[in-house]
């Protein structure tokens, strides 16, 4: 193609992508948009921007208190996932045990779930063991999908390593665990970066447990709280807007800020199968 | 076995212990203890537990709100799937010729895939807000009723799934393109081959394996959805937009019918592990015949 050619089409292809993400725009600004010219359109664009939805968003409704149960259950999530995750994706990964390829199979195929099919003798656990309506609850539950995620995620990512430099350390003497935290770690850490990073935002984002497991704002996360956002005579469109782009805030900032390691995550798991 | 292969096995058990006890507590267990509550009467509030066999299943087979679930789950599969699949793979092409802007391309892209779900529902219920919404605007102010009418709710919750869930395929298809060395395209232009013919003897074959990939994936996802439909329509109007999914949650949580909820949630469990099975027989069938 000439390169004329070519930077034409390059700006109409971006063109069309930011048409794709219009419905976000419109969104954006109707969160800035003044309560009184919500319903007039057209004019599509506002006489002047407002910062007054998120004054009320943030100063009379839950959902600041839901942002900070979101950041919480989501960051333990991640971090129980890795604790438990990394050991056992190294085990499958490197060390001998019989039937390992029929595991490894079944925790992939454990991340095909319905989270319909385990919500309600979960829901009779968490009941039982009195963890409904806690952040330790929802640690849990989204722990069930969030950990066969890591370990799969994590085992491609091990196998990529060369075993060299973990035959040399076991030559050297030093024992698995040694050799996992000295040798492997190191290593994993971009990969351990993308996984955390996917199973971050799935935790932030899930919602059929969150709706199921919570009961009040002691623990109900931003989804939950966007999904009952309380309407008195008529719907606050500009004020769910704003709470919308403020639900959105740390998937936005991942796309943009941690692109590369979103995508290696995202595309690891598909391509080496 | 050398007695450093027995230390080696010990280690790996005890590494692997933590991730066995949380999968056996938090899907093994569960997922067979669901299977035991199907076959429970089962009311909590009224203190109704006994044993029914299988009365739930067969209440289920001559329940017309299970089938209408079952098919709107079925078409809302296949078309959102179709138009995923379609959509990305030309995505993913437009991208991949990009020589200037990927960066930002690839943020665009991902912005309507990377937030939630509920974000993405009330996203749409304003673009289709009978008034105001810019669906409406683009329309030239026909004021359709699109989440309240029975024959646009559906197409209206399609489209917004396909938004969202198109830049995952998209995103799959765009790395395996990456991946094709450029040599493979030197040698069909060297062969004299045209842009069509390229597209079609080598860029799609190339892509086959992960389109297919991407099928399965969104297949499984589509057959249990949940978020969208039930925060922007509720499964209305009339039970338009009701997937099985939907309807076992309301079983389970608003009718309080912990067994029979159950029964419907085995319903999609099997189907989906169904399909997860019956596509890895044919890969399998394939591979023999290629």
């Amino acid at each position: 193609m000439r390169r004329p050619e070519q930077t034409l089409v390059d700006v109409l292809v971006l063109l069309a992508l930011g048409a794709y993400a219009v419905p976000f725009f419109w969104q954006l600004l109707t969160s800035f948009k003044p309560e009184t010219e919500l319903l007039r359109v057209p004019p599509l664009l506002p006489s002047r921007l407002t910062l007054a939805h998120y004054s009320v968003v943030l100063e009379q409704s839950l959902i600041p208190r839901a942002l900070v149960n979101s950041v919480g259950i989501a960051t333990l999530t991640t971090l129980l996932a890795l604790a438990v995750g990394v050991p056992g994706a190294y085990a499958i990964a490197r060390l001998p045990l019989p039937g390992k390829g029929a595991l490894l199979l079944a925790i992939v195929a454990s991340t095909a779930f319905p989270q319909i099919a385990t919500v309600s003798p979960l829901y009779l656990l968490m009941r039982t063991i009195g963890l409904r309506d806690t952040w330790a609850g929802l640690v849990l539950v989204h722990s069930s999908f969030a950990l066969p995620l890591t370990i799969w995620l994590l085992v491609g990512f091990i196998r990529e390593i060369p075993r060299e430099a973990e035959e040399a350390a076991s030559v050297d003497g030093a024992g698995t665990l040694a050799t996992l935290r000295w040798v492997v770690a190191p290593r994993l850490a971009p990969g351990i970066a993308s996984t955390a990073l996917l199973t971050f935002l799935f935790s932030w984002n899930e919602f059929l447990f969150a709706y199921t497991f919570t009961a009040s704002e002691a623990s109900r996360t931003i989804p939950v709280a966007l999904a009952l956002f309380p309407g008195v005579y008529e719907v606050p469109w500009g004020d769910i807007a704003a709470a919308s782009m403020l639900a959105s805030l740390p998937p936005v900032l991942i796309v943009i800020g941690l692109q590369r390691f979103l995508v290696r995550g995202l595309v690891a798991g598909a391509l080496k199968e | 076995m050398t007695g450093r292969e027995r230390a080696d096995r010990r280690q790996a058990l005890r590494l692997l212990a933590p991730t066995l006890l949380a999968l056996g507590a938090l899907t093994v267990y569960p997922g067979f203890w669901v299977v035991w509550l199907s076959l429970q009467h089962r009311v909590p509030i009224f203190h109704v537990a006994r044993f029914a066999g299988l009365d739930n299943y067969v209440f289920l087979a001559s329940d017309p709100r299970f089938w209408n679930a079952a098919r709107t789950t079925v078409v809302f599969t296949a078309l959102s799937v179709a138009l995923e699949l379609a959509l990305g793979v030309t995505v993913a092409l437009a991208l991949h010729r990009q020589r200037r802007g990927r960066r930002l391309g690839l943020s665009l892209l991902l912005l309507a895939w990377a937030m939630p779900s509920v974000v993405t529902a009330k996203l749409y219920e304003w673009l289709y807000h009978p008034a105001a919404g810019l669906v409406s605007v683009l329309l030239g102010g026909h004021a359709l009723n699109w989440l309240g009418d029975p024959y646009l709710a559906l197409p209206a919750v399609i489209l917004a799934d396909v938004w969202r869930t198109m830049p995952f395929v998209a995103i799959l298809c765009y790395a395996r393109l990456v991946t094709i060395p450029a040599e493979v395209y030197e040698a069909a232009q060297v062969d004299g081959a045209g842009r069509l013919a390229t597209l079609g003897r080598i860029t799609l074959p190339l892509l086959g394996r992960i389109v297919m990939l991407a099928l399965l994936l969104r297949m499984l996802d589509a057959l249990r959805a949940f978020d969208i439909m039930f925060v922007l329509t509720g499964g209305g109007p009339a039970g338009t937009t009701e997937t099985l999914t939907v309807y076992a949650y309301r079983s389970l949580f608003q009718m309080l019918q912990l067994g029979f909820g159950s029964a419907v949630s085995v319903v999609v469990f099997a189907l989906v592990m169904g399909v997860a099975w019956a596509y890895l027989r044919l890969l399998r069938a394939r591979a023999v015949v290629a």
